[in-house]
């Protein structure tokens, strides 16, 4: 469950930021090759912002896909899973995006 | 229009942040890492599922090669002292790092028990992260190379079933080895599936209660490897 403090990290981050002020929601950007789960950010989202400046704050995730570059046959391929596998049968991919664990922006009142 | 009420007097404003998660985690890690530097310490992590032989491998690298090089290490666990008292009766500087209710160590909690420990330098420290094929993969602590352990109880899959914990391996020790006859555990295919997550990755298979290839780990450590700097290097 290291969505737990994953949160606590994102919550620590806004609260800093938001220097008192009431936060209203926050948007993160979570790669599919990050072993994070959006359900568990959300459920542990509401438990770390209690009594913060965020407390009630809405939390939006902006899921990215997984993309690896075959170097055997050039192409661009969405994972479908953390195993970086090319149609063409190839394992030797390059990953270009996926493991993205960010705080894109949050609004404040 | 005030995004809590739907109204038009409560100004909002949107602030952009574009920040890492972890960089809080990451920016205490690259703090770990240059004070080991600066001391020639070099720090393995070492991962694994629980009873994978985190300890009784440590137990024997202390024994084999202590008198080579100094050897302290960080135990990880949710509760109890139990492996930090296996490590020292073998005579090593240990400390012992509770998590509590936390399934993985992080920077902090690595600075402060670099902290307490005090290594000496130019010596070899090893991190014994909580016994999870997860959440310790995520979190830098500051060291040298990671090193995943799976012993050949736990199954062939295990590298396709946890990928991300092997994809970010150095190396990766395929332990028990002397139980091979009596367990179904095909090692050829267990290489290919690590190779099928992680192809940049050292394998290494050994038995730590018996001993056997222990010697290819030792030379992984000595720093025959890319994953790691050799000790005192720098």
């Amino acid at each position: 469950m290291h969505e737990l403090s994953i949160t606590e990290s994102i919550v620590d981050a806004v609260c800093e930021r938001a220097a008192g002020r009431p936060v209203h929601s926050v948007k993160v950007e979570v790669g599919k090759l990050t072993a994070v789960v959006p359900a568990a950010l959300l459920f542990c989202f509401d438990l770390v912002v209690e009594g913060t400046v965020a407390q009630g704050a809405r939390l939006d995730i902006e899921e990215r896909p997984g993309v690896a570059h075959c170097r055997s046959c050039g192409a661009d391929t969405v994972l479908a899973d953390a195993i970086p596998l090319c149609p063409c049968g190839s394992a030797d991919l390059d990953v270009t995006a996926g493991r993205e664990l960010r705080i894109l922006s949050m609004e404040v009142g | 229009m005030c995004a809590t009420c739907g109204c038009h007097s409560h100004p909002t404003e949107t602030i952009t942040l574009e920040q890492k998660v972890l960089a809080k985690n990451d920016s205490l890690a690259a703090v770990n890492r240059s004070r080991l530097a600066q001391r020639k310490i070099v720090a393995v992590n070492l991962m694994s599922s629980p009873g994978a032989g985190k300890t009784t491998l440590l137990e024997r690298t202390i024994r084999d090669t202590g008198a080579v090089r100094p050897v302290a290490v960080v135990e990880g666990d949710q509760e109890t002292l139990l492996d930090a008292e296996r490590i020292r009766r073998t005579g090593c500087a240990v400390v012992q790092v509770n998590t509590g209710a936390g399934c993985h160590l992080d920077a902090a909690m690595m600075a402060d028990a670099l902290d307490r420990l005090d290594p000496a330098d130019g010596s070899l420290l090893f991190i014994e992260n909580v016994g999870n094929l997860v959440c310790p993969a995520l979190f830098d602590l500051g060291e040298g190379g990671k090193v995943v352990i799976v012993s050949v109880t736990e199954g062939t899959d295990k590298p396709l079933k946890y990928p991300y914990m092997f994809a970010v391996a150095d190396l990766v020790v395929v332990n028990k080895v002397d139980l091979l006859p009596y367990v179904d555990f095909d090692l050829a295919a267990c290489r290919r599936h690590i190779a099928t997550v992680n192809p940049t990755a050292e394998i290494v298979a050994l038995s730590a209660t018996t001993g056997d290839n222990v010697e290819s780990w030792y030379d992984w450590l000595a720093g025959g490897s890319p994953g790691l700097p050799p000790a005192g290097a720098g």
